[in-house]
């Protein structure tokens, strides 16, 4: 099998190769033939592995040691398990279908061969992260599928926006870096090898260990931990390093769907999932990871309600959620949050493409206001936006519902610090979420059509390489969740990739809700539950809200947002953050370095130290120069003067 | 042949620079090119099996020579190499060969003097690295300076006369206070002038203190830290382009390896004494520098600023005195050799084409020079540290032996993720991406197969030890966990 495991990403980075490097030669038609081969291969052996891991056949072994150092081996190695396989499934089936709906979209794009080099080499780095057994690859992943992410952001090199966003994307990614690296230096110092198996068994011995810090005593498996959320806050973009996932929709659409909503913003996910052994000893960690989710959950939730791009408030979907799976992480329900992020990779490409087909239809239009009536024009199009936006809203029995209705739950079970406001937030999320996606669905496939005379007259339902990944995609939207529940609530999913202590267990609770139910009474029950709770109800008040208020009475949107005012203008300014950060880090280092360089660099030390020595020897040789004025009676007088001196002073003495 | 080796590569250059200086006037620049490629491909094909056959288990110098050069002081003629010079060494044959490309059609005047500087000092620069004898040592070591100083001096910049002297006052000061502390070993050591005698000399703390000082002061000046760093940004500006690479691939490391050769095993009381000053110093090269990066509008300045920044990495990790930390600084060393060379080859590269290093003066570079673009963002992403360059290597094992020593010292060389990515980037996004900015930069022309070739080279390089840095590290294993064993033993009498 290790050559199976070596074989799916080394596919993907050889189609990377080929695309980058011999695309010019090879030409468009071969580029996307090898790049969806490569793919293709990589997904079918996927799911030959997750086939053989389910039989349970796990592996975790070294391919070759990259570095020894202080008597370390650091090794390159794969650790295939539940966890890994289920990812590399998700991971390869999306990026294939991006892959081949990238044919209609990019179809005009004199960076053709470039944009499919870019996105199998996205692949090959997400496929090493998740397959990683130690931390040193995790991190080559993780920063390879944010150079990636980098490059595509700012594909459309000659915009702005583009160009910013994407120099925005890369460096606030490396402020959660930060914590990350240090987060991995920690785990060496303290474990002395940075092999998965190791650190997990080595873990209840560091969690005896603690460290005078600031405020006191410091347990270091919650150092450890908290700095490696840091690097989850920045790829998963958790409040406060949530800033670049909006602005990496400057990027185009295939990868706002591949990047930034079904896999690599789930990479901070993943990673806290596969460090359960060690997050569950830290109990402030966990309250930490809980909290930052539910505040992302609910205020990235009422961002999206007041974008009008497209792009946008999918985009904001994408963070509320990320915080929802981060809030199922807090809470302990690790399968929870890693089958989340499952049916929100389903769903979410899912609109994100469909968005990307409206946006081709409208002639690369994202303003949602001069869209409208769409419904008829694009039938596969609407029906699985429709399919999508219902996933996402948590309506049974669609994909969405499962996964997030246990989130809540297993929110309402949790004990630790923080988990009343966490279930809440997420409660309360669900009104918000089910209002923006419908708005979205509304606005832009009902009604009138507000499109230009010019761009409606072109209108027409997008190409089949378009929808055909729709359809593949909605497939999953559906059932995903009702065939995956069981084996969720089970834990057999991931089998024994995580770990958690029985103290947190909110999923053993859950499962003991549905007293060992199985198959089709489970789901029914399941169902039952999910409507006889508010959850479903505040989904079905949201887009009940959503019609009337963009379908019924559509000036009503525009009074209450007058009404409220200041509080609107907040939500609309994302409460500030941005500009925040612009005007101290961005603005304020740049400054900073001014200084210093002018200051201290050219003042200080090369004028007042160095230039000025240099202008001092001058000054002085400058006046004893005037002595030597090349007389000889001035040389004879001063001759005698200094004799005068010399026997003066002898004399004396 | 094999038993001189070292000698070879050393007067092989030397010899062959004084070859084309005599074959050559202007009109004769075809032949003393050629001349120049082909003797620096034969040294640096001459210096592989200094690899290839060099033995990894031990810690003692390998390819030895030593002959009686002057009876009355006791000083020998003594080579060889380490794990520690060894590579160091394959670093300047490589990218003297590199340079003599690049400076095939960029040297308009006086091309057979300016190839016979570069193979001269490549000779003396290889001196310093294989010297065993501290007299030996001493000349190489000033010696060099002169090639650089005419470098600088007659095919640099406008303002290259103040840049020259500042050069050379700077390190030359620096050095006659080593030369000092040489004197002084010769006494203490009772007349030897052997560098490996030094090693295991008793010596008290007083003088330890005043020897460490001593070397500090023409080392600190090399790598360069800071406070002693301006005369670099000033050097690189005015340098031609090959001057920039070796100045910033080689001659920079000199200082490293000077404190890995003097200072930790001379002088390891004093070293563990002011290992705090060291730690401060690097510290403040890598934020406080950075810092000044960004405020660079140069390309040359801004690079430079970032060699001295990520040098800051090279004497963190040596006075942490663990082997992550040392052999981290060596793998920055080497790597620093190959991104900051590659990065001076690309500005090199546009400065041929537009005549301006300013960075306002580019900007959208991707449309017209789409290879170049993909050099110089690969170039640019090593200078951050992305993960699969070399660039990672070194600092991300001198992090590791810092947090070892304290977590504090990690973190603030951590920073670099945020800072070094902040400058190289921004520059990126000045200079490659956004609009074409100006006619003249539409119709630049794209990297040609020479220019090509060196860029790839260079690229490999960075590529090969960042996915693969064990071979790299494997000779040096021995030597440095010796150093380190050395290191951590007391020498007070």
């Amino acid at each position: 099998m290790t050559g199976i495991y070596t074989a799916i990403p080394l596919s993907c980075l050889a189609a990377a190769l080929i695309t980058g490097l011999f695309g010019k030669i090879i030409g468009r038609r071969a580029a996307h033939s090898v790049a969806i081969a490569g793919v293709a291969v990589a997904f079918a052996l996927s799911v030959v592995v997750y086939a053989d891991v389910r039989a349970g056949n796990l592996f975790n072994g070294a391919i070759y040691t990259w570095a020894v150092s202080g008597g370390v081996p650091l090794r390159i190695g794969f650790m295939i398990d539940g966890l890994s396989a289920a990812m590399m499934v998700v991971v390869t089936f999306v990026s294939l279908m991006v892959h081949i709906y990238t044919i209609g979209y990019m179809a005009d794009d004199p960076g053709y061969q470039r944009f499919f080099c870019y996105i199998a080499l996205f692949t090959f780095a997400m496929l090493m992260l998740v397959m990683a057994n130690n931390f040193l690859q995790l991190f080559f992943g993780w920063e390879a599928v944010g150079l990636v992410s980098y490059l595509l952001i700012g594909f459309w090199y000659e915009r702005d926006s583009a160009i910013f966003a994407n120099l925005k994307a890369f460096l606030v990614n490396r402020v959660g870096d930060f914590g990350f690296l240090l987060g991995i230096a920690a785990v060496l110092y303290l474990f002395g090898s940075l092999d998965y198996g190791a650190v997990f068994a080595g873990a209840d011995r560091v969690a005896q260990q603690s460290v005078a810090g600031p405020f006191g005593e410091w347990q270091w498996m919650t150092i450890i931990c908290l700095l490696l959320f840091v690097g989850a806050m920045g790829k998963s973009a958790q409040i406060p390093l949530h800033v670049w996932l909006p602005d990496s929709m400057e990027g185009p659409t295939p990868i706002s769907a591949l990047i930034h909503a079904a896999t690599m913003v789930t990479a901070g996910i993943f990673m806290v999932a596969r460090m359960s052994p060690l997050f569950e000893l830290s109990e402030t960690a966990l309250s930490v990871v809980l909290v930052t989710g539910a505040t992302t959950a609910i205020l990235m939730a009422l961002v999206g309600l007041v974008q009008n791009d497209i792009k946008r408030v999918v985009a904001y979907s994408t963070l509320s959620q990320l915080g929802y799976m981060t809030v199922a992480l807090g809470a302990s329900a690790y399968q929870i949050a890693i089958f989340h992020l499952g049916t929100h990779a389903f769903f979410k490409a899912l609109l994100f493409l469909a968005a990307g087909s409206v946006i081709i239809a409208m002639h690369h239009e994202q303003d949602m206001r001069k869209m409208g009536g769409l419904r008829t024009i694009m039938p596969v199009t609407y029906i699985t936006a429709a399919v999508g936006s219902l996933a996402l809203a948590g309506i049974p029995p669609f994909a969405g519902f499962f996964s997030k209705d246990a989130i809540i739950e297993s929110a309402r079970h949790s004990q630790v610090w923080g988990a009343g406001y966490a279930y809440t937030a997420v409660l309360l999320g669900v009104f918000v979420t089910a209002f923006y996606s419908f708005r979205l669905l509304f606005i832009t496939f009902h009604g009138k059509n507000r499109s230009d005379p010019h761009i409606r007259r072109h209108l027409r339902e997008s190409p089949w390489v378009v929808t055909g990944p729709l359809l593949a995609l909605a497939v999953p939207s559906i059932i995903a969740g009702f065939l995956l529940f069981e084996p969720v609530l089970s834990g057999e999913l991931l089998g024994g990739a995580i770990h958690i202590d029985p103290q947190h267990d909110a999923v053993a609770k859950l499962a003991a809700g549905y007293d060992g139910k199985q198959g089709f009474a489970l789901i029914l029950a399941a169902l039952v539950h999910g409507v006889s709770t508010a959850p479903f109800w505040l989904a079905v008040a949201g887009i009940i809200c959503a019609w009337y208020g963009y379908r019924k009475k559509p000036e009503l949107p525009g009074k209450i947002a007058a009404a409220c005012g200041p509080l609107y203008r907040i939500v609309q300014n994302k409460y500030g953050f941005d500009d925040l950060y612009q005007a101290v880090f961005a603005r304020g280092s740049l400054r900073l370095g001014n200084l210093l360089s002018r200051r201290i660099d050219a003042g200080l030390i090369d004028d007042a130290v160095v230039n000025n020595s240099a202008r001092v020897v001058r000054r002085c040789a400058g006046v004893m120069r005037k002595a030597q004025t090349g007389f000889t009676h001035h040389y004879a007088f001063a001759m005698i003067i200094g004799l005068f001196c010399l026997i003066t002073l002898f004399v004396w003495l | 042949m094999e038993n001189h080796l070292l000698s070879l590569l050393i007067w092989l250059p030397i010899v062959a620079g004084i070859l084309i200086l005599g074959a050559g006037d202007q009109r004769r620049a075809a032949l003393a090119r050629k001349l120049a490629l082909g003797f620096s491909s034969a040294v640096f094909l001459l210096s592989v099996p200094l690899y290839t056959r060099f033995d990894t288990t031990t810690a003692a110098m390998q390819f030895g020579e030593r002959a009686r050069w002057i009876d009355a002081f006791n000083i020998h003629y003594a080579l060889g190499v380490d794990g520690i010079s060894m590579p160091l060494i394959l670093l300047t044959t490589l990218l003297t060969v590199v340079v003599v490309i690049a400076g095939w059609t960029a040297t308009p005047k006086r091309v057979a003097q300016y190839m016979a500087a570069f193979l001269i000092m490549e000779g003396l620069m290889i001196g310093v690295f294989a010297s065993l004898d501290a007299v030996l040592f001493y000349l190489f070591w000033e010696a060099m300076l002169i090639p650089m100083f005419l470098i600088i001096g007659i095919w640099g910049g406008p303002n290259r006369i103040y840049a020259t002297i500042k050069f050379f006052l700077y390190t030359l000061l620096g050095s006659l206070l080593m030369l000092v502390a040489l004197l002084y070993l010769y006494h203490a050591s009772g007349g030897s002038f052997s560098i490996l005698d030094y090693h295991r000399l008793p010596l008290a703390l007083a003088p330890q203190v005043l020897i460490f000082l001593a070397f500090f002061a023409a080392f600190a000046v090399k790598v360069p830290m800071f406070p002693v760093h301006t005369w670099l940004p000033d050097a690189h500006v005015e340098a031609p382009t090959g001057g920039s690479v070796i100045l910033a691939a080689v001659m920079l490391k000199m200082g490293g390896y000077g404190f890995l050769r003097f200072s930790l095993p001379v002088t390891p009381d004093a070293s563990h004494q002011l290992a705090w000053l060291m730690i401060t110093l690097s510290l403040i090269a890598v934020v406080y520098i950075a810092l000044v990066a960004l405020a660079q509008r140069d390309m040359k300045k801004l690079i430079a600023y970032s060699s001295i920044s990520h040098m800051g990495f090279v004497t963190l990790g040596l006075f942490i005195f663990n082997p992550r930390g040392v052999e981290g600084a060596m793998v920055q060393m080497i790597s620093h050799g190959f991104i900051s060379g590659a990065l001076f080859l690309c500005v090199g590269v546009l400065y041929d084409r537009l005549h301006s290093r300013m960075i306002a003066d580019y900007g959208g570079l991707a449309a017209p020079m789409p290879v170049f673009a993909a050099f110089m963002v690969l170039f640019a992403l090593a200078n951050a540290g992305l993960p699969g360059t070399s660039g990672f290597v070194g600092e991300f094992l001198v992090i590791l032996g810092a947090f070892q020593v304290n977590a504090w010292f990690a973190v603030a060389a951590a920073l670099t993720l945020i800072f070094g990515a902040a400058y190289t980037l921004w520059m990126v996004k000045r200079v490659i991406y956004g609009a074409v900015i100006s006619e003249r930069v539409a119709a630049l022309p794209d990297v040609n197969g020479r220019e090509m070739l060196f860029l790839g080279v260079l690229a490999a390089l960075v590529l090969w030890v960042g996915v693969w840095p064990n071979p790299l590290l494997e000779v040096m294993h021995a030597t440095i966990d010796n150093l380190l064993e050395h290191t951590a033993a007391s020498k007070l009498p």
